[in-house]
């Protein structure tokens, strides 16, 4: 008998806390700090002429005003490229203040530090900037077009550009391929720009007691965070601690570091000597942080009679805005991803990464996915559609076959490594996904139509994580990781795989995540990796933990480790509980002390009397301790999958859409906890129906976003999401020791072409462009009467 | 998103307040759902804020036989409640979320006159007004159709205060119905239209009125008892009253909806909330022999 705990929908140990107001968020903390606020740019596009600071200097309370021209050669430089590429040969990033020229509304300029972010903003309020207007760039089909510049030395505003082609297997090009077939299409999708949208939106808070900098960062990333002030700053790594507390979501848009800020705040602080922090409000949030989507796609594809896709061409042009520091992730993921669960004959995807001047694109929650995944359903969709059959069955006759795996697609994915599905099931998958939302008995009729679509998803990318697990004497076990945690439920999860491995009561094990003062390496928490990387390398730690107290426990009790086990914290011979001693006792033995400083450490001092005279206290190659440290660096992504249906009702007057049932079948591998996985998917869904119903950042032709407030960018509230149907579909992973994969992206990644599929079912009006309202509907269903009048 | 500096006033009764007023003019701080946004973002400036709040008389509501008469702080949840008014009951079920509803006021709303705001068009369809008061001048009683200027715009005057908004009650026969689109619930609507209908003693209509919201720069009111030809609602030739309503209207396209959209939901929603005010009427001039 071991404990249990893998597998089992234990209830989330942080949400105590969290739903009771005792979180503790970034604006929880530094209450007696200075506040940072900052002057940014109204204009998308300008030459930064003079900065007139002279009204703000009347400003009670204000204790610095920078500019780029303030900041050290070091601090001031260009923020990094993250992630490059040999196709990103235009990368470009911004200065931490603006230098210059500013691109995008929202853009800082000027660092207003004050005794309170009132009088901040007040200072910030009175300082002139003088700009030159320039023209902007702005609609991603005119920035291509290249005749204005977002980057003087950018032609063409392209970025990347880069094209992947896999032949058939008769080595026929997609276009040889697309020409020879019986059947071919070809059109236009566009897709909207959305963003992560997390509710506590940035913030840093920097503390400086003349030797170490602590800082304190709302990221998704607490290491990278660390590496990069340490850099921008000078400081020696091991003088620099940074912290993610809890942090109220994250999405995607935290993985984006060094922000500006991340920099600046630090360096006032230690230039200052003083405390400083800097809270995003909600529109800085929307102008200075980071979108997402925001795709064209040109579509050319050849089939035969029963729908297989011999031949697949999609053109990418890529809104960029105006910056690339995270290189070309987003477009990467969608080229690569696009391909699902099919076997394409041949394939060829050219993308062009355009800039614009409007706030950056980085990864948000599906990273791509739901753009490659609405390109390759509308075209399952249009297939059916022109030969007249179920939607379903031409998904089907596409399908990698469930004993084809490890499935090689042919090309590198965004990890740099071979696209290689490692297991599923997909024919299996689509069956559920049928029965759950009973596919064939669907009474269709107008105004009521069904959609469905289908998607991979590259999870638990590289390089690593690691674990470190250490149980004192009283028992407790502590385990620690190094990337962060948004709300995920990680306390949880990673206790519940510590349990499992120790055999302990899950009460006694701690998590502590995106601490560098606990463990200083790691990557971060994106692509639905957490569980995948940290989870196991937190269970290998463990193993070592638990092999380490088998044997003392084997010496003290005379007996051969591999006859015991651990049992709700008791190390005990199998069979034989008597004969047992306590984990806490084991970890007091693995220590041998000097100091007795209580009863129980009394056993582990030197006249004790248990260890051997012609041994050395601590063996050679064994550490005090009870502790364990392992990491996890797999050899490429593991591939989860899903497929989600959904109903919808169209009002026949209003043009009002209504989701009235939506299914999602879904494998990740082994499920850690099945009620916290349904909870992602869950989230996910809802996203994904703001991206499919609601949201899209309105640019003007001035490039001003013009509803950046929560007023006027349409975020579902629960009265417009439905309810979730959910069912589990388990192919373990071969690639990793707990046979697992991740959830965190999966719900919100087909929904937007799930949603089209069931429009266009219900209106009988082809949807190649979402987001869709009422009102788009009510002008589509206008142009049909016009066209057929 | 912090407001910018201003001088804040709490005056404890209404003399106090329409003398502070009066005297430093200022922005009047009721329930606060759209004032405090708007400081905030800093797109309102005011140098001083006159909190009422503290103010007990104004957070009355009474009920009368020719009409409801609502202070400036009785609260949306307040009245509500109160159920003291049905077209007031079926406007604020309309109106955003409990926790806006329990802080923000039907006063508050009246003056603030966002056009696409359910109140002001309850005032409109009822022939309603709102009554002011300037220390040292007395009070004066704005009728619905002089009060609403403009988008965001009353007729309220700088030092002014408005104390309380009067709801006429409909004459027996009536029946009142609140159809709005929002793009998720709560929101303010793309169009909505709220309708007043009374029958004669033959349950035909003797008179049919509505407002729309969101579909021009003030509630639209559109009286369509000519249109419906003194005939019963199920003879009326709809779409003759729904062409008379959006022919009232001028609506405008933005980022969440086209003009033709909104008129063609006017049209729409005017339909159906005029139905429904009939059938309600006609419940009301001929009880089911259950509640009678």
């Amino acid at each position: 008998m071991t404990t249990r705990l893998f597998g089992e929908p234990v209830e989330r140990r942080e949400d105590g806390r969290l739903l009771t107001g005792q979180g503790r968020y970034l604006d929880d903390l530094g209450a007696g700090a200075l506040a940072a606020a900052f002057v940014r740019s109204p204009h998308a596009h300008a030459r930064v002429r003079d900065v007139d600071v002279s009204a703000a200097l009347d400003v009670e309370g204000l204790v610095a005003v920078y500019t780029w021209e303030d900041l050290p050669e070091r601090v001031g430089r260009a923020l990094p490229l993250l992630i490059p590429h040999p196709a990103l040969t235009h990368g470009r990033t911004a200065h931490p203040l603006a230098r210059d020229v500013v691109r995008h509304v929202g853009e800082p300029v000027v660092m207003v530090v004050a005794t309170d972010r009132y009088l901040a903003e007040d200072a910030c309020a009175r300082i002139e900037v003088e700009y030159e207007v320039l023209k902007p760039v702005v609609g991603l089909e005119e920035a291509a077009h290249g005749a204005q510049l977002v980057h003087d030395d950018v032609p063409g505003n392209v970025g990347a550009h880069l094209v992947q082609e896999v032949p058939s297997g008769a080595g026929a090009s997609a276009r040889e391929a697309i020409e020879a077939a019986p059947h071919r299409l070809a059109f236009r999708l566009d897709i909207e720009r959305s963003a992560s949208t997390p509710l506590e939106g940035r913030g840093v808070y920097a503390r400086w007691d003349g030797t170490d900098l602590r800082v304190y960062t709302s990221t998704q990333t607490s290491t990278s965070v660390r590496m990069a002030v340490a850099a921008a700053l000078g400081l020696p790594l091991p003088h620099v601690e940074v912290i993610a507390p809890d942090v109220g979501g994250g999405f995607g848009v935290k993985i984006m570091h060094p922000w500006p800020e991340e920099i600046l705040v630090p360096w006032a602080a230690m230039l200052l000597g003083r405390e400083i922090k800097w809270t995003e409000d909600r529109r800085e949030h929307f102008v200075s942080s980071a979108h997402e989507r925001g795709q064209v796609q040109h579509v050319e594809v050849g089939f035969d009679d029963d729908g297989r896709v011999l031949g697949l061409d999609v053109t990418i042009l890529h809104d960029h805005g105006a910056y690339t520091p995270y290189g070309i992730i987003v477009p990467l993921i969608t080229s690569t991803q696009l391909l699902g669960p099919y076997k394409i004959g041949a394939y060829r995807v050219e993308f062009s990464s355009i800039y614009t001047n409007t706030v950056q694109v980085t990864p948000y929650r599906g990273a791509g996915r739901p753009q490659g995944v609405f390109c390759m359903e509308r075209t399952m969709d249009k297939i059916a559609r022109h030969l007249g059959k179920d939607r379903t069955e031409v998904r089907r006759a596409n399908f990698i076959e469930a004993d084809e795996f490890p499935y090689d697609q042919g090309m590198i994915f965004q990890d740099g490594r071979p696209l290689i599905y490692d297991s599923g099931d997909y024919p299996e998958m689509l069956r559920m996904v049928k029965e759950l939302i009973g596919w064939d008995d669907f009474e269709r009729r107008p105004g009521r139509g069904i959609g469905i679509g289908c998607y991979v998803e590259g999870t638990g990318v590289g390089p690593y994580e690691g674990g470190h697990v250490m149980v004192t004497s009283d028992g407790r076990v502590h385990v620690s990781t190094g990337l962060t945690s948004q709300g995920q439920g990680h306390e949880t999860v990673f206790a519940q795989i510590a349990a499992t491995e120790l055999g302990v009561p899950i009460e006694r094990v701690s998590v502590v995540t995106g601490d560098t003062r606990r463990f200083g390496y790691a990557v971060g928490t994106f692509a639905s990796r957490a569980a995948v990387m940290s989870g196991n390398a937190i269970a290998l730690a463990c193993r070592k933990v638990r092999e380490k107290a088998l044997r003392i426990a084997a010496d003290a009790l005379e007996a051969d480790p591999a006859d015991m086990e651990i049992t709700e914290g008791l190390v005990h011979v199998v069979g034989a509980p008597s004969a047992s001693i306590p984990l806490s006792t084991v970890a007091v033995l693995a220590n041998p002390l000097r100091y007795a400083f209580d009863d129980e450490a009394v056993k582990a001092t030197q006249f004790a009397g248990a260890a051997s005279p012609d041994r050395p206290p601590v063996a050679e190659g064994d550490e005090p301790g009870l502790e364990g440290r392992d990491y996890y660096s797999p050899i490429r992504s593991t591939f989860a999958a899903g497929m989600h249906a959904a109903i919808v009702e169209t009002d026949p007057l209003t043009a009002e859409i209504r989701i009235v049932r939506y299914a999602v079948v879904h494998d990740c591998g082994r499920l850690i906890n099945p009620m916290i996985v349904e909870g992602q998917i869950h989230g996910g869904v809802a996203q994904g129906v703001g991206g499919a119903l609601y949201e899209r950042m309105v640019y003007d032709e001035h490039g001003q976003l013009v509803n950046a407030s929560f007023m006027d960018f349409l975020m579902p509230y629960a009265t417009e999401v439905p309810r979730v149907e959910t069912a589990h579909l388990e192919t373990p992973s071969p690639l990793n020791p707990l046979g697992i994969k991740g959830a965190g992206e999966a719900g919100v990644i087909p929904v937007s072409a799930v949603v089209a599929a069931a429009v266009e079912d219900a209106e009988g009006i082809e949807i190649d462009r979402m987001p869709i309202s009422p009102s788009d509907l009510f002008e589509l269903r206008s142009r049909r009467s016009a066209d057929s009048g | 998103m912090k407001p910018p500096p201003f001088t804040y006033h709490a005056p404890r009764d209404l003399g106090e307040a329409l003398e502070t007023l009066a005297g430093v003019g200022g922005k009047v701080l009721a329930g606060g759902q759209s004032l405090i946004p708007m400081l905030n973002m800093r797109l309102a400036a005011p140098e001083h804020l006159v909190d009422i709040n503290r103010v007990a008389a104004l957070a009355t509501l009474e009920a009368a036989p020719e009409g409801v008469t609502v202070g400036a702080l009785a609260r949306h949840a307040q009245v509500a409640r109160a159920d003291a008014h049905p077209l007031l009951g079926q406007a604020l079920r309309l109106v955003a979320h409990p926790v806006i509803r329990n802080r923000g006021t039907v006063v508050g709303s009246l003056v603030h006159a966002d056009p696409a705001a359910e109140l002001p068009a309850v005032l409109a369809v009822l022939g309603g007004s709102v009554r002011l008061a300037r220390h040292g001048q007395g009070e004066r009683d704005v009728p619905a159709e002089e009060f609403f200027v403009g988008p965001m715009e009353s007729a309220v005057r700088p030092g002014e205060l408005a104390v309380s908004a009067f709801f006429p009650v409909l004459p027996a026969g009536s029946g009142t119905a609140f159809r709005e689109v929002a793009r998720r619930h709560g929101d303010y609507a793309l169009a909505g239209v709220c309708a007043a209908v009374t029958l004669d003693e033959d349950l035909h209509v003797a008179s049919a009125r509505v407002a729309c919201i969101g579909v021009g720069p003030v509630p639209v009111v559109a009286d369509v008892t000519t249109e419906c030809d003194r005939r019963p609602a199920s003879t009326v030739d709809w779409a003759a009253v729904t062409r008379a309503v959006q022919e009232a209207t001028e609506p405008e396209g933005d980022i969440h909806a086209s003009a033709a959209y909104r008129l063609h939901l006017v049209g729409v929603l005017a339909e159906q909330a005029l139905k429904d005010a009939a059938r309600a009427a006609a419940q009301e001039a001929a009880p089911s022999p259950a509640t009678g």
